[in-house]
């Protein structure tokens, strides 16, 4: 059986990675991901040149289908971070670089740091729902995605991925922007916009009011975008929102994504969430005939 | 209740300052908890913050604290009849079993052990108990114990009352009278403290509670993680000795909320 993948010039032992802010904090916390969660490739914090503290809590909440977030993009600074990457490089398993910056010059000062940190390829963060300035507030702009992505890929060799929003009228338009500007893959979905109110206290929960939904009742949406994009784009997607079975898994395969992100998932199933989905995955190809992953991608496209 | 990691809203019943800055809260919450479990109290427009149960009754619980920072100092204000938020109870709890236990509280850290304590002598354990703190002021839950009779020894930092100097000297003492035979220690309190307790312990067993900055307490943002990936609030907050001597920041460094190192106090 095989579920190897390739995304650009990355190959992947198996297409589960960890996303973006999950467990991903510092060194020991990939490290368990990658020795004792069994996963494919990790994506770090999303890093900016200077640390950040995020929002106060409540950050995280869970609701009764998913959960909601609005961390505010804590992480300490590509200066501090460079260390936690420096430790779990000799574990062989690809890194991919998450960055976030507010203009073009931000994205490629990170990008070359990423790149001098020796990351496998980078994620960028073009998609964050609820942070001022940063994420979506460029995200949502094709000429910006454009911009940023053909600036970024002047300055770097390494692959470069765009992690795009469902918070827009068209993410469609925004993959074909990113392909064009020269992006080695699309990533979708980030979170989608959404809020709680407690109706005691008639005020929302999260303290940034407006937070990022996951888990399970998003992947609908997921599979979705990534069928959209994958009609209109040639380079690879990866498929990201709600995953926490090997069948959701081979949903978004069918859609056309060539590997996938597991976030919240690590919630609902624990740490080994990834070894699980790859065994359903290969237990659902064994039982349908399938030899090969990549025999599944796209197929749902009739 | 929903067993959603969600704030549960509930009504202050009644508040007592316990000593000089710390003050207890009760409040109605009827999820089953056990000691060494802590809560996500939100108060609202403020922060939430995690926070050990102090008193488990079926129906009532309490967390008891010092001011020190913004949140707690609006927690300090609140009243009976103010809303806040619960969520939890959050991580492992203490081991409670064996014939004789040695109880080390630093600081604050006897709130987190006085339910375990209670737990203990109603099993029938026998219960020794170190509290201590910075001035005779601080001192609190003396009386609460003695109730249940447990034997405590006091220790402060500055010779106000019974033994002069920290809780983990103190207990170096205690566990070195060969009378007593003790077949596992728990301790709360400052991270070095705890840290030299452990370094002193010998081959008696060990359960610590720790404290970090924490965000989502459902296992997911490693914020609070230590070693390789431990997070605080699933697999903690209480770790045996085993675990904490391969932790090399154990007593030295914690991570802000950006996640950068800093340094523990001694």
């Amino acid at each position: 059986m095989d579920i190897s993948t390739t995304i650009s010039s990355i190959k992947l032992k198996n297409p589960t990675i960890l996303a973006s802010g999950i467990m991903d904090e510092d060194a020991g916390s990939m490290q368990r991901i990658i020795k004792r969660g069994g996963v494919g490739a990790v994506v770090t914090k999303s890093i900016g040149l200077t640390a950040r503290r995020g929002y106060p809590n409540p950050t995280v909440i869970e609701l009764e289908h998913g959960i909601l977030n609005a961390m505010g993009l804590p992480n300490p600074g590509i200066d501090h971070y460079g260390e936690e990457i420096e430790k779990i490089k000799h574990l062989q398993t690809p890194i991919i670089g998450s960055i976030y910056g507010a203009n073009p010059d931000e994205f490629i000062e990170l990008s070359r740091r990423m790149e001098d940190l020796d990351v496998d390829a980078l994620e960028l963060n073009l998609s964050c729902p609820h942070t001022k300035k940063y994420g979506l507030e460029i995200g949502c702009d094709p000429y910006l995605v454009r911009k940023i992505t053909c600036a970024v890929k002047e300055n770097v060799s390494i692959p470069v991925f765009i992690k795009l929003s469902p918070n827009v009228t068209s993410i469609i338009e925004l993959a074909k922007m990113a392909e064009e500007a020269g992006a080695d893959a699309i990533v979708a979905i980030n979170t989608v916009k959404a809020m709680k109110i407690n109706i005691d206290l008639r005020r929302p929960i999260l303290s940034n009011k407006i937070g990022g939904y996951s888990g399970k009742a998003i992947m609908p949406i997921g599979v979705r975008c990534v069928y959209e994009i994958a009609e209109n784009i040639q380079i690879p997607i990866i498929g990201v929102g709600g995953i926490t079975t090997g069948e959701d898994a081979i949903e978004y395969f069918m859609a056309g994504a060539s590997a996938v992100q597991i976030g919240s998932g690590v919630y609902y199933r624990g740490i080994d969430i990834f070894k699980t989905v790859c065994s359903e995955i290969e237990n659902w190809m064994k039982k349908h005939g399938y030899k090969k992953l990549s025999d599944l991608i796209g197929v749902a496209h009739i | 209740m929903k067993h959603v990691n969600l704030p549960y809203i509930t009504k202050i019943t009644d508040s007592r300052i316990e000593a000089r800055g710390i003050k207890t809260l009760l409040f109605r919450y009827p999820r089953a908890v056990d000691p060494g479990q802590f809560f996500m109290i939100w108060i609202p427009g403020v922060d939430e913050i995690p926070m050990s149960v102090s008193y488990i009754s079926q129906d009532i619980k309490g967390i008891t604290f010092r001011r020190v920072g913004d949140a707690t100092t609006a927690l300090y204000k609140l009243k009976p009849d103010d809303m806040i938020g619960i969520r939890g109870p959050y991580g492992n709890g203490f081991r409670i079993d064996g014939k004789h236990i040695l109880f080390v509280a630093g600081g604050t850290g006897i709130a987190t052990l006085a339910p375990a304590i209670e737990k203990a002598i109603s099993k029938g354990i026998a219960s020794t108990v170190v509290i201590g703190a910075k001035t005779y002021e601080e001192i609190f839950f003396e009386e609460r114990l003695k109730n249940h009779n447990a034997k405590i020894h006091i220790s402060t930092d500055d010779g106000s009352r019974g033994y002069k100097g920290y809780a983990s000297d103190l207990s170096k003492q205690i566990l070195n009278k060969k009378r007593e035979r003790f077949n596992s220690i728990i301790t709360c309190g400052p991270e070095p403290m705890m840290k030299k307790l452990l370094e002193t312990c010998g081959d008696i067993p060990l359960q610590a509670s720790l404290e970090r900055y924490m965000k989502c307490c459902i296992g997911l943002c490693g914020q609070c993680c230590i070693g390789e990936g431990l997070r605080v609030c699933v697999e903690g907050p209480v770790f045996d000795g085993k675990t904490l001597k391969n932790i090399e920041d154990f007593g030295v460094y914690r991570r802000d909320p950006t996640g950068r190192k800093i340094r523990i106090l001694g």
